[in-house]
């Protein structure tokens, strides 16, 4: 029979000021979580709201001018305030310093300040939303983001503001990962998901200050009219273009990166095989982080850069897909004979595995020259970037919410309801984004309004199909809620992990483990060691 | 023996011993100084594209700049560099006094800076060579002679912002110093104090030919 320690991080020490003032990396990767599920709900109410505009052509709830701002809404919110904090925030915080067996991360007061301009940043955003919300798109391309009489400096205040926390975020797992290693644990013996969030914050160093600075110059734009993206006054809005993207394209590898250090830990944890390939999607991961500083010249294609811009960003584009290939091919190549189990974790990987596949590919599509000209400003785009990032990075993120979920509240969800909202999602997803790229390939352009009535059907099976998940997903808050007062004691181990998050007590105790833990082992040695989950004693035992 | 005595207490809890502590925190730093490279690094690059765009404007603008004042302020600022730098030597030897006092003249070079960058705005300010639409000098020849003052403007003003924010960060260190928090054994804030204010000059080292120094 599994219980549940008495003295854990939930628990001890007591009070909202014990909370609020943590510096448990546990406490604060919880907050985190609440904090962005929250504005995951905001933004996924705002999608709905625009799918229902789109159901019908021309006016159905809201106005043309109200219709720009949900966009816009939908759009800066997930962005910069749920996916990119997303995996590395939560889940990075409460599981990194597990898996390195240290006690913390390097810098906690720092964590916690992350924590606190995360907040201060999305009132800003919040903010703009009362007071007549941006409706410029969340790229706020000048010459209009400076002419549009929307609250566009409180939005990109925001955004600037939440850059820091992810740069601190980022520069604390930097540090973390280089110096508070257990003993034993050399850098090819890390778990995969570290070695993703490495890449991971490595970017976001290096990428986010650029993002700030474009901010800061466009706030000054609008503030100052200081000219240097304003054509008007000679300056260059093709810059702010380049300038936006170079972060901006990176960005979405520190959205993709940790969604596949995920799939990484769980596609051997739930098969019980040793990875395939370990080094080599080790080194991806690093190969993806350097590519897509290179790569951000194809936002531009019809942007009026020279031809061998394009070309070259073209040909850079088709390079930075060869990592994310090798990586599924040794994924898919870890299950050949693998005891796979067919739990809610694994599930979501499989629907992962698909919908990143799909999204990939069709970025390849969009990265040729040519095919970009037709293609570019379509609902293909908009299909392409919702595979990627929503098939992709929140389906992994399900995934590994649900594969540490036991981990961190020392409790299970009802698995079969979980296995069918996994379904659920699936079905819910494709039914959403696959029309769009019909309608995409057929010229319809993303953004608009109105639509040719052509576009009809395919616009209601996307409605219905977004309609689908926003169900899916409340079920899946109210059993993972529900799990959290009602749910059966896990188990220190449920699925049979062999990473040091596992060895310690779930929940774990307020300082991670009760003495130094010593790795002795690889992370997925499954040829050399037999471990049966907490999970399945538990029915042998009935 | 009870390990517990073993920790020092500048030691965090999660730190399993002083070296790891400094070593991480050198790191972290480092890595902060790489965000700041980056995020002038975009200023740069506009600087660039727009001395490309404007060759001549960005001759005739830069010699409304003062060179002396410019070249001045260069000096203060390495003079600084020095200062802290001879900061840190001392406490790593355990003069605090001397630590004490390179620290407070590395505040006041900074200070320096700050005063002669005064007075050179309110001049630009006082002419109209100021940002964007705000421009109303009339004597500069060439193609949109603000867009220099935006890019002269925002680079020394983001760079000023950095001269303030290492003097509260020297001012702290130096107040800490004060209440005998470092000595040789643990002088780490010291150490990244200055790093930080290595990079501040870096950068004025690298704004000064480029905006005072055109053609």
């Amino acid at each position: 029979m599994n219980i549940i320690p008495e003295k854990n991080y939930l628990t001890y020490p007591k009070g909202l000021k014990s909370w609020l003032f943590t510096l448990d990396h546990k406490r604060i990767g919880l907050m985190y979580l609440f904090a962005i599920m929250f504005f995951f709900l905001v933004g996924g109410i705002f999608a709905l709201m625009i799918r229902l505009e789109l159901f019908s052509p021309g006016k159905d709830i809201v106005s043309a001018d109200t219709y720009n701002q949900l966009f816009t809404l939908h759009g800066a919110i997930m962005i910069f305030l749920f996916i990119i904090p997303s995996i590395p925030a939560s889940l990075g915080n409460l599981i990194l310093p597990l898996m390195l067996g240290a006690k913390d991360v390097a810098f906690p007061r720092l964590n916690l300040a992350s924590w606190y301009i995360y907040v201060f940043g999305a009132m800003f955003a919040v903010y703009s939303m009362i007071a007549g919300a941006a409706d410029t798109g969340w790229t706020f391309y000048t010459p209009y983001s400076i002419e549009t009489n929307t609250a566009v400096i409180s939005l990109t205040t925001g955004a600037f503001i939440l850059g820091f926390s992810s740069i601190f975020t980022g520069l604390n797992f930097l540090v973390t990962i280089h110096k508070l290693r257990a003993p034993g644990m050399t850098w090819f013996k890390m778990p995969l998901f570290v070695w993703g969030l490495y890449a991971t914050s490595i970017i976001q160093v290096v990428a986010t200050p650029v993002l700030g600075i474009t901010l800061l110059l466009l706030i000054l734009e609008r503030v100052a009219g200081i000219g240097i993206f304003n054509p008007a006054l000679g300056g260059d809005p093709v810059l702010f273009q380049h300038f936006f993207w170079f972060y901006s394209h990176p960005a979405v590898y520190i959205m993709i990166l940790p969604g596949m250090a995920i799939i990484s830990e769980l596609i051997s944890v739930h098969s019980h095989k040793k990875i395939f390939g370990y080094k080599v999607i080790a080194y991806s991961s690093l190969a993806i982080a350097f590519i897509s500083f290179l790569v951000w010249g194809h936002h531009m294609f019809v942007s009026g850069q020279s031809e061998l811009a394009g070309m070259i960003f073209s040909f850079l584009t088709f390079f930075v897909g060869v990592p994310s290939g090798i990586k599924v091919f040794n994924w898919v190549a870890t299950l050949y004979k693998g005891a796979v189990r067919f739990t809610t974790p694994m599930l979501y990987t499989f629907a992962f595995l698909i919908l990143f596949s799909i999204g990939g590919l069709t970025g390849i599509f969009l990265g040729a020259l040519s095919v970009d000209v037709h293609l570019h400003d379509t609902y293909f785009v908009v299909a392409h970037f919702h595979y990627t990032m929503m098939g992709g990075t929140v389906i992994a993120f399900f995934a590994g919410l649900h594969h540490w979920w036991p981990k961190i509240w020392g409790r299970m969800y009802n698995e079969r309801i979980a296995k069918i909202t996994a379904v659920l999602v699936f079905i819910g997803f494709n039914l959403t984004f696959i029309p769009q790229f019909i309608m995409g390939a057929h010229g319809m352009p993303r953004r608009y309004y109105d639509y040719l009535p052509q576009f009809q059907g395919m616009h209601e099976l996307s409605t219905y199909g977004a309609y689908l998940l926003g169900f899916a997903f409340t079920i899946m808050a109210v059993y993972l809620i529900h799990s959290i007062f009602k749910g059966k004691p896990a188990g220190n181990n449920p699925w049979g992990g062999l990473t040091l998050e596992w060895q310690t007590t779930s929940p774990p105790d307020p300082h991670n483990f009760h003495e130094v833990p010593v790795w002795t082992h690889g992370p997925y040695d499954y040829d050399k060691i037999k471990v049966t989950p907490d999970l399945e004693k538990e029915l042998e035992t009935a | 023996m009870d390990v517990a005595t073993d920790r020092p207490a500048y030691l965090a809890e999660h730190f399993t011993d002083a070296e790891q502590q400094k070593e991480s925190a050198k790191l972290g730093m480092w890595v902060f100084l790489l965000t700041e490279i980056l995020l002038f690094g975009g200023l740069f690059c506009a600087y660039a594209i727009y001395r490309a765009w404007y060759p001549d404007m960005f001759y005739n603008a830069h010699k409304h700049l003062d060179v002396v004042l410019g070249a001045v302020n260069t000096v203060v600022l390495i003079l600084s560099s020095v200062t802290v730098a001879l900061a840190i030597h001392a406490i790593q030897h355990n003069k605090r006094k001397q630590s004490i006092i390179f620290l407070t003249v590395t505040l006041l070079f900074a200070a320096t800076f700050l005063v002669i960058k005064y007075f050179e705005y309110s001049h630009k300010i006082h002419l109209g060579m100021l940002p964007g639409k705000f421009y109303t000098y009339t004597g500069i020849e060439g193609t949109n002679p603000h867009i220099f003052f935006t890019i002269y403007f925002t680079m020394t003003g983001l760079h000023g912002l950095h001269v303030l924010a290492g003097m509260i960060v020297i001012g702290w260190v130096l107040i800490r110093t004060i209440k005998g928090h470092f000595n040789s054994e643990y002088y780490t804030p010291v150490e990244n104090a200055g790093l930080y204010w290595h990079l501040v000059d870096m950068i004025w080292i690298y704004l000064f030919p480029l905006l005072y120094l055109v053609g």
